[in-house]
C-alpha cells in the first residue's frame, strides 16, 4: 500500500524520508514539485498525481506536504486519512506539527511511523497504543533520559493493541478522576449582499477529555438528541445503543479525543448571531474607493459575542487601504495576499463596531468587477446554537465519583458575507 | 581564492564535528548531534567507535545519529557490520532502532544481514508474544532472497500461533514475501485459506488485505468466510474495514445477480426489511417475485450500513461506493448525507469525496439534490474545489432548482478567481443546453458577460454562447452582431476563432456584417494566432460561396496569404480550400459540392460533463481519481445472469439452519456475532495483561449491547409488546450460552414457552438487571451464588489454560457454558435464579453495583388511589395501588396494581387500555384486555409503568365495549424508589460521595414522642418506599433507595438533635425527586 513517507517543507525541501518497503529514490519528488508549480497556490496542488512508475499522494498540513509514494491501486483516501492521521499524531506528541519539531524529534517520528505502518498497512494508528509504545517527549523526561540513560520507548508492552478495546490503554490510574466534555458548534453560513441567508448548517463536535481511572464504562445522554441530524462516532461508540436509545454509551480513550461530530438536521432554522452592514465601492475612472463595515448582534441569545474577526481578501488592484476602526485593530497586507484582518474583539450593542476608510486602487487598471466577500470569526461561550444539551452522564464499571463537566461553544465555521 | 576558502571552512567545519561527536560520546547531547550530518567517513569511523563501545548510552546515541542520516536520506549502509552486532541488544530502544537500520540497509548488504537472523528465529519462539510478533515483523521484513524458506517457515508457524497479534503479523509477512519471492504463491496461498479461517478481529483486516495482494481471483477462498466477515466487519480496525469492504464488493457482484431490476412495487419490501421480520417473512413468502434478494446479499448490505457514521472518511467512501456497487437503487440514498458530511474534512478528503459525488450525480441526481445547498462555492475554497462542487451544481441543475442555481452562479460569475468564472460560465452552457426552459435566460445572460471587463470571461462566454447557438441556428442575428463588433476588442484566440466560425456559418442572416469582417481579418491575418487563421480561412471560403461578388477578391488575398504561411497546416487548409472552391480546369466532381461540403448542417455539440465516463471505474478507488486504470486496479465484474450456487457459503454449523426462514435469521445472527467475539475477547485475554478491569469493562459493554438487540426485535416482533424485549434478554442469553447448533432452536422454543405460560420464574427472570437481585432471601442464595461464581472463574482459568486450536477452544467454551446455565435451571427454587445471574455479574462488574441490592420492602399497609370513580364510570370504578413490588415488566418500571369494579347491574365488557398521552420517554406496560367483568365483580391486574424517576402524570383512555374514560395515574414521589439494603458503612461511603449540589436538608421540630425509631420508621416508610439501614447511633435513622428508572442512589438520613428538633438530610443525584421528597416527608414528619 504505501511505499514512502517524504516530508516536504515550503521551500521545496525533503528533509525526512521513510520507506516501509524498498527504497524509492527522492527523485520521485520532482513530479510533485512540477504539479506545485503549476498549481502556483499550495491549496491547488492536486493530492494524487499520476507518475510512470508510482503515483504520490500528498496532503498539505500546518505548511508542510506530506507526499506518499503508491505502486499499486488503493483507496486515496485511505492513504489521505492515513497521512492525516500521522500528523495528527506529530501534533499529539510535539504539541506542533512544523518542520522545526518534526527535526528536533527525528527519532521519535521514526520510531513512530515505524509502527503505524507495517509494510505500508497500518499497524497502530490509535494515539494511546503508540503512547505506551513510544512515550512524547516532555523537558523533565528528556532530562531524566539524560541522566539516567533510559529512553522514550516504553519497556511496558502495549497492551491495548490486543484487547478488543483497542483504542484505551490498561491500567490508566488518576488520583482526580475527571471527565470533561466540550460542545463546539460552528455555523456555516453564505450570507448574500442583502443580508438574507442563502445557506446555513450548523456543525457540531464533542471533544472529551477524560482522564479517569480503570475502565469506566460511560453513558451519555441528551436532552433532546433528535437535534442531531447525522453523526459520526468514534469507534468506541457503541452505535447499537445510540440507534434505539440515542445514548452515547462507550468505553473511552484516555486522555483527549473527539467522541462525535454531528451535523444539525437542516430542518431546523439557523439563527445567525451577527448582522454586517457593508458598503463598499469602487469607483469607475479614479484610483480610491470606499469601503465601510459595521457589525452588530443579531440573535445572541442574551451572550456576549466575542472573538470577533474579519478577514477581506481584497481584489489584486487594491493598492494600499486607509482605515479607522471605531474597535480593535485592523491590518492590511498590500504585497502578497492583499489580505485584510480587522480584529476587533467584543461587540458591545451600544456602540456597534465599525471600520471606515478609503481604498487606494492602482490607477488605470479597471475598477475590480466584485466587491470581495468577508469573512467572519466569532465566539459565543456557554451557549450552543442549535440548543443541543446534555442531560447527563452515567458512570458504570468503576467506584469512584468522577468529577463532571461540560462546556459549550458557538464559533462561526465557514461564515461568509458577500458584498 | 574563494573556492581555497571554502575548502578551508569544509575542513574546518568537518574537524568540528568530530570534535563535537567525541565529546557526545562522554556528555551525550541527543538532540544537538543532528544538525552535524556532514557525512564525513572520519565521522562515520566516529558512529562505529561508538557503536562497539561498551556503554549503551552511547551505542544509543550512535543510533539515533545514524537514524537522523537515514532520515535525511543518507546513505549509512557502510555501518552496517558494526550496527548489526547490535540486533541482540538488551536495551529496547537500542533494538528498535537496529532493527529500523535493518530493515533499511538489509537489502544492500545481504550477507551481512543473515548475521542477525539467528537472533530473530530465537525471538520467534519468546514465550511474550509481542516479541514473537515483532521478530517476525523485522524478519519477514529483510528483503534478501536466501531467507525465503526461513520466512516461510515463521509464517507458518505464525499462522498457527495462539495469540491473534501474532497472527496478523503473519497475515503481513505473507504480502512481504510475496513481493520477495512470488514464486510461494501456492504455499502462501495455503496459510492465507488458513489464516481466513480465523474468527479474531485482529486478523481479518490484514489477512484480506493479503489475499488482495496475493491472489484476489481465488473468490472460492471467500466463499465459507463470507458471512463471518460480514459479521466481524464492524468490530475490525477501521483500516481493516476498508479493504474488507472493497473486497466484499467485488466479492458480491460475481456471485450475486443484480438487484437493479426491481421495479418501485418492490422498493417497499425493501424499505420495510429493517423495520419489522414480518414483513420480510411476507416477501420470502412472495417468492413468486421476479427478484429476490440473496439473504447473504442482504446481511453485506445491512452490517455495513453502520459504518456509514465511521469518523474515518475512507471507511465512509468504502462503503458508499459498497451501496452504490451492490445495493438496491432504492437504498443507495442513504449514503449521501454521510458523504456531505465529509464535505466538512480538509481539502484533499473534500477532493477526492466531490470528484466520486460527481459520478455518481450524473446517473442519480435525486440522491444529492436535497443538499444542494451543501455544495455551493465559497470563495475561500481552493481552485480545485470550486470547479468540482460547481461540476456537482451543473449535475444536479433541473427545471425546478434552475433559476436558483443560475442566481447563484451569478457571483461566482464576478468571482476574482478568474479561472472558476470561466469554469462557471461553461456550467451556464451546459445548464442552457440540458434544461430548454432556461437556454434563453442563460444566453441572455452570457451576451451580458460579453461586456465584462475580464477577457478571459468574455473569451469563455464567446466559446459557450458560440455552442448555444449552434444548437438553435435561427433568430440569433442581433447576438452575431454583438459578437462581431466584439472582435475589435477582444483578443483571446479562442474567442476570436469561435466569432469567426459562427459568422461564417450564419453568413447569410448577416449579409452586410460578414464581408466587412474578412476584411478586417484580411488585414490582420498574419498577426493573428494559428487557430484564429484556420477560421479566417473557414469564413473566406464560406464567403465566397455565398457571396462571392464582394468577397472573391478577399478571399482570393487571404489564400494567398495562407499559401506561404510558416504553419503547415494552414498551407495546407490553405491548398485544400483553394482546389475545392475556386473553380478551374483541374478542380474535380467536388468542387460542385463545395457549397453543401462547408455549409451543412453541422450537429451541435453535446455539453457532457468531464465525469460522464468515470463510472466505469469502482468508486473510490485511485483509478477513479486518475480516470486512468492503475497498477493492480481490479475490475469490477458485471452482475451475473444466474447467481452461482449459494451453498457454498454454508459454514457447517450453519447448515443446520439452512432451514429457518430468513426472518429467523435476522435475530439469530446478532447473537452468533456476539459468540464471536466472545470468543475473540477470550482469546485475547490471553496472559497476565487480562485483569479483571479490562474483563468487566467489555462484558457490561457486551451486555448493554445484548440488551439494545433485544429492544430492537422487541420493536420487531409484533405480538409481543412490552414484556417481549425483556424475555428476549433472557432467550439471548441462552442462545449465546448454548452450543451453537443447539442454539436457534433452544432460543425459539423459549420464545415460545415463554409466551404461553408467563410462569413465575419468568417472571422473575427478567427482574434480573445487572444491579437489582430478586427480592426474594438474600441470604438463601449467599451460599449458591458464591460456589457458582468459583465455578466461573474456574472455568475461565481453565479456557485460558487450554489454550487449543480456535474450534476447538469454542466448543470447549460453549459446553462450559451451557453448564453454567443449566445448573441453576435445576435448582429447587426458580426464584434464585435472578439473583444468581445479578451475583455472576457482579463478579464481573465493580463493587458499585454489590452496594445496590434492592431489599423486601418494609410492610404498610396499602394506600389506594382512585383512578375512576363509579360515576363518572359509567359503574365502572377503578383504584390503583402502587404493591412495591419489583416490576415484571421491565426494570424500569413501578409495577401499579389496578382493582376493577362492576358497581352496575350488567356486564361490562372488553375492558382495555387505550390511547395512551404520556410524556416522552415514559413507557407504560398495559395489562391484558379483560374479556368481561360480571356485576358486583371485581378484578385485579397489574402494569407497569416507567416514570422515567418524574413525578409526571401518565394518562390513558380505560376503554370498555362503549366507552372510553380519560383516567391518569400519578405516583407519589416515594413510590418512585425501590427499597436498598446497605450496611452502614457503604451508606456513609455513599453520602460521601453525593454532597454538595446533590444533598438537601431541612430542620424539623415535633413533639418528642414523634421521634422514637419506630414512629420515624413507620412514618418515612409510609410516604417512601425506602429500605432501612442498620444504625449503630441512636440518634440517626437511615434509610437508602434507588430510583426505578436510574437506580440512583437516594439516602435519606433523619438525625435527632437537641430539644424537639431533628435534621432530615436527603443525598441524591437526582436532585429534583430529592427535593419533592424532602417537601413530602417533612410535613409528615412534623406533625403530631
Amino acid at each position: 500500500m504505501i511505499h514512502s513517507l517524504f516530508l516536504i517543507n515550503c521551500s521545496g525541501d525533503i528533509f525526512l524520508e521513510k520507506h516501509w518497503k524498498s527504497v524509492v529514490s527522492q527523485s520521485v519528488c520532482d513530479y510533485f514539485f512540477e504539479a506545485q508549480e503549476k498549481a502556483a497556490d499550495v491549496e491547488n496542488v492536486p493530492p494524487v498525481i499520476s507518475t510512470p512508475h508510482h503515483y504520490l499522494i500528498s496532503i498539505y498540513r500546518d505548511k508542510l506536504f506530506f507526499v506518499s509514494v503508491i505502486q499499486t491501486e488503493v483507496p486515496p483516501l485511505f492513504v489521505i486519512e492515513f497521512l492525516h492521521r500521522v500528523a495528527d499524531t506529530f501534533q499529539d506528541y510535539f504539541g506542533e506539527c512544523s518542520e522545526a519539531a518534526i527535526k528536533d524529534n527525528v527519532v521519535i517520528v521514526y520510531e513512530l511511523l515505524e509502527e503505524m505502518l507495517d509494510n505500508g498497512f497500518p499497524l497502530a494508528t490509535e494515539s494511546n497504543i503508540l503512547k505506551e509504545l513510544i512515550k512524547p517527549p516532555t523537558i523533565l523526561r528528556s532530562v531524566v533520559n539524560s541522566i539516567t540513560g533510559s529512553s522514550n520507548v516504553g519497556d511496558t508492552l502495549p497492551t491495548g493493541q490486543l484487547s478488543n478495546i483497542p483504542w484505551r490503554r490498561a491500567g490508566v490510574k488518576y488520583t482526580n478522576n475527571e471527565a470533561y466534555f466540550d460542545v463546539v458548534e460552528e455555523i456555516d453560513a453564505i450570507i448574500d449582499k442583502s443580508g438574507s441567508t442563502v445557506f446555513a448548517e450548523i456543525q457540531g463536535v464533542i471533544d472529551a477529555c477524560i482522564k479517569l481511572s480503570g475502565m469506566p464504562d460511560l453513558s451519555l445522554s441528551f436532552m433532546n438528541p433528535r437535534l442531531l441530524d447525522d453523526v459520526s462516532f468514534h469507534p468506541c461508540i457503541r452505535f447499537k445503543r445510540w440507534e434505539s436509545e440515542r445514548v452515547l454509551s462507550f468505553i473511552p480513550p484516555d486522555g483527549n479525543f473527539r467522541l462525535i461530530s454531528y451535523r444539525v438536521s437542516s430542518q431546523n432554522l439557523v439563527a445567525i448571531p451577527v448582522y454586517v452592514k457593508h458598503c463598499i465601492s469602487f469607483k469607475e475612472n479614479s484610483a480610491c474607493g470606499r469601503f465601510d463595515i459595521t457589525i452588530g448582534p443579531k440573535q445572541n441569545m442574551g451572550k456576549t459575542i466575542e472573538g470577533i474577526t474579519v478577514t477581506v481578501h481584497m481584489p489584486k488592484v487594491v493598492l494600499n487601504m486607509n482605515l479607522t476602526p471605531t474597535q480593535g485593530s485592523y491590518t492590511f497586507d498590500p504585497v502578497t495576499k492583499k489580505v485584510l484582518t480587522w480584529d476587533v474583539g467584543k461587540i458591545t450593542p451600544q456602540k456597534l463596531p465599525s471600520l471606515k476608510g478609503l481604498v487606494n486602487l492602482q490607477s488605470g487598471a479597471p475598477k475590480p468587477e466584485e466587491n470581495p466577500s468577508l469573512n467572519i470569526q466569532f465566539k459565543i461561550q456557554q451557549l450552543a446554537i442549535s440548543g443541543l444539551k446534555v442531560n447527563r452522564l452515567d458512570m458504570y464499571g468503576e467506584k469512584y465519583k468522577p468529577f463532571k463537566g461540560v462546556k459549550y461553544v458557538t464559533k462561526a465555521g465557514k461564515f461568509q458575507v458577500r458584498t | 581564492m574563494s573556492s581555497n576558502s571554502f575548502a578551508y571552512s569544509e575542513q574546518s567545519g568537518g574537524g568540528e564535528a568530530t570534535e563535537l561527536g567525541q565529546e557526545a560520546t562522554s556528555t551525550i547531547s541527543p538532540s544537538g548531534a543532528f544538525g552535524l550530518f556532514s557525512s564525513d567517513l572520519k565521522k562515520n569511523e566516529d558512529l562505529k567507535q561508538m557503536l562497539e563501545s561498551s556503554k549503551d548510552s552511547a551505542k544509543l546515541d550512535a543510533m539515533k545519529r545514524i537514524v537522523g542520516m537515514m532520515a535525511k536520506g543518507k546513505n549509512a549502509s557502510e555501518l552496517f557490520p558494526a550496527v548489526v552486532k547490535n540486533v541482540a541488544s538488551k536495551n529496547i530502544e537500542i533494538k528498535k532502532l537496529v532493527y529500523v537500520y535493518l530493515v533499511r540497509h538489509a537489502e544492500e548488504q545481504q550477507d551481512l544481514a543473515l548475521l542477525s537472523i539467528s537472533t530473530f528465529q530465537r525471538a520467534l519462539k519468546d514465550p511474550n508474544q509481542l516479541i514473537r510478533a515483532s521478530a517476525l515483523r523485522v524478519l519477514s521484513s529483510i528483503r534478501v532472497p536466501i531467507i525465503v524458506p526461513i520466512m516461510m517457515l515463521a509464517i507458518k508457524e505464525a499462522a498457527a500461533d495462539l495469540s491473534p497479534y501474532v497472527r496478523k503479523n503473519a497475515a503481513h509477512a505473507i504480502q512481504k514475501l510475496y513481493s520477495l519471492d512470488p514464486e510461494q504463491k501456492e504455499m502462501l496461498i495455503e496459510v492465507i485459506e488458513k489464516l481466513l479461517k480465523d474468527k479474531s478481529t485482529l486478523v481479518a483486516g490484514s489477512v484480506v488485505m493479503a489475499f488482495e495482494e496475493v491472489c484476489p481471483d481465488r473468490i472460492d477462498l471467500i466463499h465459507k468466510n463470507y458471512r463471518k466477515l460480514c459479521n466481524l466487519l464492524v468490530d475490525v480496525e477501521e483500516w481493516g474495514q476498508v479493504v474488507i469492504i472493497h473486497m466484499l464488493t467485488r466479492y458480491a457482484r460475481t456471485q450475486f445477480v443484480s438487484p437493479w431490476t426491481e421495479d418501485e412495487g418492490l422498493e417497499n419490501n425493501e424499505k420495510n426489511f429493517y423495520e419489522s421480520d414480518d414483513e420480510e417473512k411476507e416477501k420470502t413468502d412472495k417468492r413468486k417475485k421476479p427478484y429476490v434478494m440473496d439473504p447473504d446479499h442482504r446481511l453485506l448490505i445491512r452490517n455495513t450500513k453502520p459504518l456509514l457514521q465511521s469518523r474515518n472518511a475512507a471507511v465512509v467512501m468504502a462503503v458508499a461506493q459498497l451501496f452504490w456497487h451492490i445495493s438496491p437503487k432504492s437504498e443507495a440514498g442513504i449514503i449521501s448525507k454521510s458523504l456531505v458530511r465529509l464535505l466538512r474534512s480538509n481539502r484533499e478528503v473534500q477532493y477526492i469525496v466531490l470528484q466520486n459525488i460527481a459520478t455518481m450525480s450524473i446517473q442519480r441526481k435525486g440522491m444529492f439534490e436535497p443538499y444542494l445547498k451543501s455544495f455551493y462555492v465559497r470563495s475561500t475554497d481552493p481552485t480545485m474545489i470550486k470547479t468540482l462542487k460547481l461540476e456537482i451544481l451543473t449535475n444536479l441543475a433541473n427545471e425546478a432548482n434552475i433559476s436558483t442555481l443560475l442566481r447563484e452562479f451569478q457571483t461566482y460569475v464576478k468571482s476574482q478567481d478568474k479561472q472558476f468564472a470561466a469554469a462557471t460560465i461553461q456550467a451556464i452552457g451546459r445548464c442552457a443546453t440540458n434544461i430548454s426552459e432556461v437556454t434563453d435566460t442563460c444566453l441572455n445572460g452570457l451576451v451580458c458577460l460579453l461586456s465584462n471587463r475580464d477577457e478571459i470571461v468574455v473569451a469563455e462566454s464567446v466559446v459557450v454562447i458560440k455552442k448555444l447557438l449552434q444548437m438553435q441556428p435561427a433568430q440569433h442575428g442581433e447576438i452575431i452582431k454583438h459578437m462581431a463588433k466584439l472582435l475589435d476588442s477582444i483578443t483571446v484566440p479562442v474567442a476570436r476563432a469561435s466569432i469567426l466560425w459562427l459568422i461564417g456559418e450564419n453568413c447569410e442572416r448577416v449579409p452586410k456584417i460578414a464581408p466587412d469582417v474578412l476584411r478586417k481579418m484580411a488585414k490582420s491575418f498574419t498577426s493573428e494566432d494559428d487557430l484564429v487563421k484556420l477560421q479566417i480561412l473557414n469564413l473566406g471560403a464560406k464567403l465566397y460561396l455565398t457571396n462571392s461578388r464582394q468577397t472573391k477578391l478577399l478571399t482570393q488575398y487571404i489564400l494567398n496569404l495562407g499559401k506561404y504561411d510558416q504553419n503547415y497546416d494552414i498551407r495546407d487548409r490553405t491548398r485544400f480550400i483553394r482546389q475545392l472552391i475556386v473553380p478551374n480546369e483541374r478542380s474535380g466532381a467536388l468542387s460542385k459540392y463545395a457549397k453543401k461540403i462547408f455549409l451543412a448542417q453541422k450537429p451541435a455539440p453535446l455539453l457532457e460533463s468531464p465525469f460522464k465516463d468515470r463510472d466505469h471505474f469502482q468508486l473510490g478507488t485511485l483509478s477513479h481519481t486518475l480516470n486512468t486504470k492503475a497498477t493492480g486496479y481490479l475490475e469490477l465484474s458485471n452482475w451475473p445472469e444466474v447467481a452461482p450456487d449459494p451453498s457454498v457459503r454454508n459454514v457447517e454449523v450453519i447448515e443446520l439452519a439452512k432451514e429457518w426462514t430468513p426472518a429467523g435469521k435476522t435475530k439469530k445472527e446478532t447473537p452468533s456475532k456476539k459468540f464471536y467475539s466472545e470468543s475473540e475477547e477470550e482469546g485475547s485475554s490471553s496472559d497476565s495483561n487480562s485483569d479483571s478491569e479490562s474483563e468487566s469493562g467489555s462484558k457490561s459493554g457486551e451486555q448493554s449491547e445484548e440488551g439494545n438487540s433485544s429492544d430492537d426485535s422487541s420493536e420487531d416482533s409484533s405480538s409481543e409488546s412490552g414484556s417481549g424485549s425483556e424475555s428476549e434478554v433472557e432467550n439471548q442469553r441462552t442462545a449465546k450460552k448454548n452450543s451453537k447448533n443447539k442454539r436457534k432452536s433452544d432460543s425459539e422454543d423459549g420464545e415460545k414457552e415463554h409466551e404461553k405460560s408467563k410462569t413465575s420464574e419468568s417472571s422473575n427472570a427478567e427482574s434480573s438487571s445487572v444491579e437489582e437481585s430478586s427480592s426474594d432471601s438474600e441470604t438463601e442464595s449467599e451460599s449458591d451464588s458464591a460456589s457458582e461464581s468459583r465455578k466461573v472463574t474456574k472455568e475461565k482459568e481453565k479456557t485460558r489454560q487450554d489454550r487449543n486450536p480456535v474450534p476447538k477452544d469454542v466448543s470447549l467454551l460453549d459446553l462450559d457454558d451451557f453448564n453454567l446455565v443449566s445448573t441453576p435451571v435445576a435448582l429447587p427454587m426458580p426464584a434464585l435464579r435472578p439473583s444468581l445471574i445479578a451475583d455472576l455479574e457482579g463478579l464481573n462488574l465493580s463493587a458499585s453495583s454489590a452496594v445496590i441490592n434492592v431489599s423486601t420492602p418494609v410492610f404498610v399497609p396499602m394506600k389506594t388511589h382512585v383512578m375512576l370513580h363509579r360515576m363518572s364510570g359509567k359503574g365502572l370504578a377503578a383504584h390503583y395501588y402502587f404493591p412495591r413490588q419489583p416490576c415484571i415488566f421491565g426494570d424500569k418500571m413501578v409495577s401499579v396494581q389496578v382493582t376493577l369494579n362492576n358497581t352496575t347491574d350488567r356486564k361490562i365488557e372488553n375492558i382495555h387500555i387505550g390511547e395512551k398521552k404520556l410524556p416522552t420517554g415514559m413507557q407504560m406496560h398495559v395489562f391484558n384486555p379483560i374479556e368481561s367483568l360480571e356485576p358486583e365483580g371485581s378484578i385485579t391486574v397489574s402494569m407497569g409503568i416507567d416514570f422515567c424517576d418524574s413525578t409526571q402524570t401518565a394518562s390513558f383512555q380505560l376503554c370498555t365495549k362503549d366507552d372510553c374514560f380519560n383516567v391518569s395515574i400519578q405516583p407519589p414521589v416515594g413510590e418512585l424508589l425501590l427499597p436498598v439494603a446497605m450496611s452502614e458503612k457503604d451508606f456513609k461511603k455513599e453520602q460521601g460521595m453525593l454532597t454538595g449540589m446533590n444533598e438537601t436538608s431541612t430542620i424539623i421540630i415535633a413533639a418528642p414522642q414523634n421521634f422514637t425509631p419506630p414512629v420515624i420508621l413507620q412514618k418515612i416508610v409510609n410516604v417512601a418506599n425506602v429500605g432501612v439501614v442498620p444504625s449503630g447511633q441512636d440518634n440517626i435513622h437511615r434509610f437508602a433507595a434507588k430510583t426505578v428508572h436510574s437506580g440512583s442512589l437516594m439516602l435519606v438520613t433523619v438525625e435527632l438533635k437537641e430539644g424537639s428538633t431533628a435534621q432530615l438530610i436527603i443525598n441524591t443525584e437526582k436532585t429534583v425527586i430529592g427535593s419533592v421528597l424532602l417537601r413530602e416527608l417533612k410535613p409528615v414528619l412534623s406533625q403530631g
